[in-house]
């Protein structure tokens, strides 16, 4: 018997990608189902549904349609598939609490919420600039979760909220935390002096959540966007976040993460720095020694940037990342090290934690001096699955970590793999149980594998409660580490130990 | 544009002392974090403008607000 597709076209209905992606799972999930997606008819998206074999030839949606392809082994499937998927589009959405009204306008909105003084943008790129130009002119500052918005908005928008005395985070901007409040994919932290500043969310994250866990706090965490230290940005946004957090009483410190900026911008930002009477730390993760002003430290991995906030208190101090656990589980042996990672900024930690070793990873986003994943190198993998090849048409691991569990069964069985090194975010935005996913793949693995070291990006306030999702890691046999920096150093050791083990 | 846009300063500054209250615009999955965490939140009923043609949204967005 032959597969069959059904195709249904919902003119002018529209759902965020999130919620289609979560629909999507379930409906490819059903008992018969094939392959299954839910996306909004842009030129894009059918591409990827064609090339999928999930739509016809001849199919007419439009952007603002929305559009199911699926496949299944015979037309009863298919067509039960078919009733769940259009049942899932009917139900309520989270947002839709009996009593609400929903403004069809940000400007009905803040009529409605005269004291809003933030707008969380999150539409497709091409609609968000539009977006955000209505807020900043409402007078609201915006954090733009979108991205795939064009570098001349991103300027534009920037100048214009600088002009109006607001706030532009981002575009693609992940993580804030202000006042007290995480935005976006950010952590229940605790409060207290230290501020941050960051072009990378999970490099807020990462660092709020260190300095957090150590028994210190954050007054805010000013995410930026990945572009903002860009020559074509000149750091607008970072500039005004130096500013506001030099005047903030509740500040004492300063934290600033970033990949390592355009030169110029990089000269402009510590000359603010150097005027400020606040201590410094800079980690911008893959830059070479600099010379900074007195009252700033560099910091070389998110680690140490928080270490740093604290005065230099060691974390993680009860682990040691130099030998193996005595009831690690996992066949040591010469390999290398692969890195499988939800993060971004993460991933770039861990390549530099690798490099300081004396190894040579590659990466498909690697940091300066690290080679590209496709130029050939058998050497240890740091891969960063956050990135657009992997994310085409599925969500990003840290919401949906499946795009990872298929290479981690692949790498549990990779007689090459010597250490398979793992980052777990949590928080608001985040999967619901990253750790009993991984647990999950861990579990269906049968015959000898390699270790596996993680951390969990995360606090114990977070709705994922990071103690338990570390206490689901351990008793998967996966050794967790206090921090990312330190996951990565334990997996260089084991490389190590093993390569030398090897070769007595 | 509107007639109201009047201009707030001191926005970025009251980001850092005022209670934070969101108009979000986009993934529908923000508004119940957001909530969950105390914060007053509209959500807007959006939808692609203009047939889901980015340009002339923005064209639209010109000449109307």
């Amino acid at each position: 018997m032959s597969d069959v597709l059904v195709n249904e076209i919902r003119r002018g209905f529209y759902l965020d990608s999130v919620a289609l992606m979560r629909l999507s799972r379930e409906v490819a999930g059903a008992e018969g189902v094939i392959e299954a997606a839910l996306m909004m008819g842009s030129p894009s998206n059918l591409a990827i549904m064609r090339d999928a074999g999930l739509i016809e030839a001849g199919c007419d949606a439009r952007p603002n349609d929305l559009v199911l392809g699926l496949r299944a082994r015979d037309a009863a499937a298919a067509e039960a598939a078919r009733a769940l998927a259009l049942e899932g589009l009917d139900r309520p959405r989270a947002s839709a609490a009996a009593e609400d009204w929903r403004p069809r306008s940000i400007a009905a909105a803040t009529e409605a919420l005269p004291a809003a003084n933030l707008a969380l943008v999150s539409v497709p790129g091409d609609f968000a600039a539009t977006e955000a130009r209505r807020a900043l002119g409402r007078g609201l500052n915006v954090l733009m979760f979108s991205d795939n918005v064009a570098l001349e908005d991103e300027r534009s928008l920037k100048l214009e909220a600088r002009e109006r005395g607001l706030l532009m985070m981002g575009p693609d901007c992940g993580t804030a935390i202000l006042n007290g409040t995480p935005l976006a994919f950010a952590n229940r932290v605790a409060r207290g002096a230290v501020g941050i500043v960051g072009a990378s969310g999970t490099g807020i994250q990462e660092v709020s959540c260190l300095v957090s866990e150590a028994g210190r706090g954050i007054s805010h965490a000013i995410g930026v966007g990945g572009r903002d230290l860009k020559h074509e940005i000149g750091g607008i946004t970072t500039m005004m976040a130096l500013e506001l957090l030099d005047a903030d009483p509740a500040t004492d410190r300063i934290v600033l993460i970033s990949k390592p900026p355009h030169p110029e911008v990089a000269a402009a930002v510590l000359d603010r720095i150097a005027q400020s009477a606040k201590p410094h730390v800079v980690c911008f993760i893959g830059a070479d020694p600099m010379d900074l002003p007195p009252g700033a430290t560099q910091a070389f991995t998110l680690h140490e940037a928080a270490e740093m906030a604290l005065d230099g208190a060691r974390i993680g101090a009860g682990f040691s990342p130099d030998a193996a656990p005595r009831d690690m589980q996992g066949e040591r042996r010469a390999g290398r090290i692969e890195g499988l990672f939800c993060g971004g900024t993460l991933a770039a930690e861990a390549q530099i934690v690798l490099r300081r070793a004396g190894r040579n990873p590659v990466s498909n986003a690697p940091v300066p001096g690290v080679a590209h994943v496709g130029d050939g190198a058998a050497g240890d993998r740091v891969l960063d699955l956050g990135a657009d090849e992997y994310t085409r048409g599925r969500p990003h691991p840290m919401i949906d970590p499946s795009v990872r569990d298929e290479m981690l069964a692949r790498a549990l069985g990779d007689d090459a793999v010597g250490a398979i090194l793992l980052d777990l975010v949590i928080g608001f935005g985040a999967h619901d149980d990253p750790a009993g996913q991984t647990a999950e793949v861990l579990a269906a693995h049968a015959g000898p594998r390699p270790p596996v070291v993680a951390s969990v990006t995360g606090t114990a306030a977070d709705p994922q409660d990071k103690a338990r999702q570390a206490a689901t890691l351990r008793a998967a046999g996966i050794v967790v580490a206090p921090s990312n920096a330190q996951a990565s150093a334990l997996a260089v050791t084991l490389a190590q130990t093993a390569r030398a083990e090897a070769a007595s | 544009m509107p007639a109201d846009t009047s201009q707030t300063p001191s926005g970025a500054a009251r980001l850092l002392t005022e209670k934070i209250a969101v108009v979000n615009v986009g993934l529908d999955g923000f508004v119940a974090d957001l909530r969950a965490n105390a914060v007053e939140v509209v959500h807007v009923d959006w939808a692609p403008p203009a047939g889901g043609d980015p340009e002339m949204a923005a064209l639209l967005a010109r000449l109307g607000g």
